[in-house]
């Protein structure tokens, strides 16, 4: 089963090329990683697949992305983006409650039955890893749980809308490694029920939990393999040159 | 022979003070003036009854009751226009011609001299669409006028939501609308109230839109219905300094104090939201 | 049924997006409307330069250039006094008053912002004008010089807080600079910092300027309204905003005169239209 296929996609931001001629595909109940430098397009691949690029209007596309056999820019963009979540680089939680954090993709749907809610609301943060921590603290603010606390919170939330695919958008960068260890912990538990797509600075990191791992540079796809070929014997030396911390 | 750096750093940091204080003195000396002469003159009658004598005795009830009505009336209409103005700018237009154009003529409405709008007010909405003077057209032209205000604040309020929050939120499948009412909106409230509420002070101390629109020169009784003509603090206190002589001068500074204490109320309790707002960032 | 409710609203979104547009042009249409028809009694030449402001003589004689005469005295003579006070002040606030003091002073410059022009015009008859006959033994102190005095001062907020922003938005490192060559603070100020701010500061004057122009019942109250080319600062003069302030009143609707104090209006919305739109092209090149 593939998730996403992505058909030589260029991205432009103003004149400027953000990624030049990327094709892939994600198969269902991956976990793949994007690596690369900073700039090199990786996030701007990310955000492609939810459609949330299309907020800026200097970014301009060209190419194709088939989301379950459908091109994205012909589903409804609201439909996609719950189908697609995202867990972005900081613990971005809204400034409302914990509960209401989690119930905010529901609501939006305009479910309005009480008892689902409240199920779907500890569904969610169970499967986060987070029910236990917050269960007698509903009702405070999201902002007084630490930042480990508040981006499981955040991952819960894309949860509570039930996706198929969540994007991860460097979601540990902000955070210590003890946090970061649960929140790896829970995406690879995550792996057996949704396909993830996982851009990410620490190379580590994807050692440690990508099935395949894409290698990104000055916006071109220059590798994409299984996480162990590329970490081990790469084919391209630029990749083998950023692993081993040459640059980036 | 060479000027010493340091001597004419001291003097002009002198002058500069000077500069300063012959601004903020005077103006606190204006505010001590009114309250030391206007506060004997205000007492529960002063603030309940209505002017006698040829208002040269009683109190200034009526005025009190008809700046409430033009000042109510201003917000109901301006404040809805304001900030969904306000919405269309921040989340909607795109850097372009148009936008540019209404931000010109957002500039321009705030700069248009208040009798002009006096005038305009009385053209269209007392002459044309026949209000007469009355309560209608007066909050109608006072509402026009702090549109500026409302939106601008607004604006700012809106803008300073961070995106990211935008982003999330639609990430988890909220429309646009949905986005804009359920998370930018709440999140701008304060800051949209802080513009609301000195519009509001903005329209209770104007005196030139209403002086053909509404206001009426003695009219010690209540209005009853908004095509009545009301009277007004701030032409009232015009008319009493200048157009009543005789008028005990206790009863001039007790108006000026009343007027000065709503609006500055209402500048305080902005000055207090906006610094509750910057302390209480929750992000 | 959510997505055609949404429609609908954002609809709304745009028409208001569009009302600040709308009045602009309605305001200026309906000026026009009631103001041109004047020129069909008299020639807009003779209308702007006419010497003679009596609008209810038999026949009217309605040339505003005393009008005219008596803005431009009272709005130079408060030019004068209030930008270098309000320029001097933007810079103490800006770079020299610590912390503290800077917060109270802005506040000070905040309320004075706030003061109902009706209550300024108040204060400035029962202090400022005795004063000004006083001082120079006039007949009465309802004075051009009073005016501008009282008008200095309702332009001083505009000009401190915009003049303080352009001075705050000077970079950092422009500073630095002059420092790091052993200048003095002021003559870091001086050569330095009003300079680079100097488009900001332009702005700020003419927004204060523009204030001035359009403020009405101060000027009313204490300029004495005497609709004559005036000869000196020290003579009781008329504003174009205090003569439509004061007349419409009485106009008829319809009649010669309302129609004249409608061109007065069409005037002062060319004017205060050229002053915002330079004052922004001027606050627009700084970035």
């Amino acid at each position: 089963m593939v998730k996403f296929v992505v058909r030589d996609l260029n991205i432009r931001f103003k004149s400027v090329p953000a990624l030049k001629g990327v094709s892939l595909e994600v198969k269902a109940h991956e976990i793949l990683s994007a690596i690369g430098p900073s700039n090199s397009g990786k996030t701007t691949f990310l955000r492609t697949l939810n459609q949330l690029n299309a907020l800026n209007p200097h970014l301009t596309m060209t190419g194709s992305v088939l989301f379950e056999g459908q091109d994205i820019l012909k589903i409804d963009v609201e439909l996609l983006r719950r189908k697609v979540g995202m867990v972005f680089a900081l613990p971005l939680p809204l400034p409302l409650s914990i509960f209401e954090n989690v119930a905010y993709g529901i609501r939006m749907q305009e479910i309005k039955d009480k008892k689902k809610l409240t199920d779907s609301v500890e569904e969610a943060l169970k499967e986060a890893h987070i029910w236990d921590e917050v269960k007698d603290r509903l009702s405070e603010s999201a902002f007084k749980l630490s930042g480990g606390q508040q981006q499981r919170l955040c991952i819960a939330r894309t949860l509570a809308v039930k996706p198929d695919v969540i994007l991860f958008d460097e979601p540990c960068s902000g955070l210590d490694p003890i946090s970061t260890a649960r929140v790896e912990e829970t995406m690879l538990k995550l792996k057996e029920k949704y396909t993830i797509v996982l851009v990410t600075n620490n190379v580590k990191q994807a050692a440690r939990v990508g099935d395949r791992t894409a290698f990104f540079l000055g916006g071109e796809l220059i590798e994409l393999d299984n996480t162990h070929k590329i970490f081990t014997t790469p084919s391209d030396k630029r990749t083998n040159d950023y692993i081993i911390g040459k640059f980036g | 022979m060479k000027r010493n750096p340091h001597l004419t750093q001291k003097i002009a940091f002198f002058l500069l003070l000077m500069a300063t204080l012959l601004i903020v003195v005077p103006v606190g000396l204006i505010v001590v003036i009114i309250i030391q002469k206007g506060l004997p003159a205000i007492n529960w009658q002063f603030l309940t009854d209505i002017p006698r004598q040829g208002m040269r005795a009683g109190g200034i009830f009526p005025a009190i009751v008809g700046t409430a009505y033009l000042v109510g009336g201003a917000i109901v209409f301006a404040l809805p226009i304001g900030v969904l103005a306000a919405i269309y700018l921040s989340e909607y237009s795109k850097e372009n011609v148009l936008s540019r154009i209404i931000k010109l003529a957002i500039i321009n409405l705030s700069g248009v001299p208040s009798v002009v709008y006096g005038l305009f007010g009385l053209a269209l909405f007392v002459v044309f669409f026949k209000f007469g003077a009355s309560i209608l057209s007066g909050a109608l032209t006072l509402g026009i006028m702090i549109l500026p205000i409302i939106i601008t604040s607004s604006r700012e309020a809106l803008e300073s939501v961070p995106d990211s929050f935008r982003e999330v939120s639609l990430s988890l499948g909220a429309s646009k609308w949905q986005t804009i009412r359920n998370i930018v909106l709440p999140n701008a409230i304060p800051g949209i109230l802080t513009g609301t509420i000195l519009g509001l002070g903005r329209a209770a101390g104007e005196t030139a839109p209403i002086l053909f629109t509404v206001a009426a020169f003695y009219l010690p009784q209540l209005p009853e219905s908004i095509f009545d003509q009301a009277m007004a603090l701030p032409y009232h206190l015009y008319v009493i300094s200048t157009q009543v002589p005789n008028v005990d001068e206790k009863i001039r500074y007790g108006t000026a104090l009343v007027l000065l204490l709503l609006v500055l109320f209402m500048n305080l309790v902005a000055i207090i939201i906006r610094s509750k707002l910057r302390k209480n960032k929750k992000w | 049924m959510r997505k055609i409710k949404e429609l609908i609203i954002e609809k709304l979104i745009l028409l208001c997006g569009l009302a600040a547009i709308f009045f602009v042009v309605l305001i200026f249409l309906f000026l026009l409307k009631e103001g041109l028809a004047v020129f069909k009694m008299v020639s807009p030449s003779d209308f702007m330069f006419g010497k003679s402001w009596y609008p209810i003589s038999e026949p009217p004689k309605l040339g505003i250039l005393p009008l005219i005469m008596g803005s431009l005295v009272v709005t130079f003579g408060a030019a004068v006094i209030s930008i270098p006070i309000g320029v001097g002040c933007a810079v103490y606030i800006a770079e020299i008053a610590p912390g503290k003091i800077k917060e109270v002073l802005k506040a000070g410059i905040e309320l004075l912002a706030a003061i109902p022009s009706v209550v300024l015009g108040f204060i400035g008859m029962v202090t400022l004008v005795p004063l000004v006959k006083n001082v120079w033994h006039l007949p009465t102190g309802l004075t051009a010089l009073s005016g501008s005095i009282m008008l200095a001062f309702m332009a001083m907020p505009t000009i401190v807080s915009i003049a303080e922003d352009a001075l705050y938005s000077v970079p950092k490192n422009y500073k630095e600079g002059a420092f790091a060559l052993g200048a003095t603070h002021w003559q870091t100020i001086w050569r330095v910092l009003l300079p680079a701010a100097s488009s900001g500061i332009l702005a700020a004057v003419m927004l204060g300027i523009g204030r001035v122009i359009g403020e009405t019942m101060a000027v009313m109250m204490i300029t004495g309204n005497a609709a004559v080319i005036p000869q000196s600062i020290l003579v009781p003069v008329r504003t174009l905003t205090a003569t439509v302030a004061a007349e419409m009143g009485e106009a008829v609707v319809g009649s010669e005169h309302y129609f004249a104090l409608f061109a007065i209006g069409i005037v002062l919305f060319i004017i205060s239209f050229i002053i915002n739109v330079t004052a922004d092209l001027f606050l627009h090149r700084k970035q």
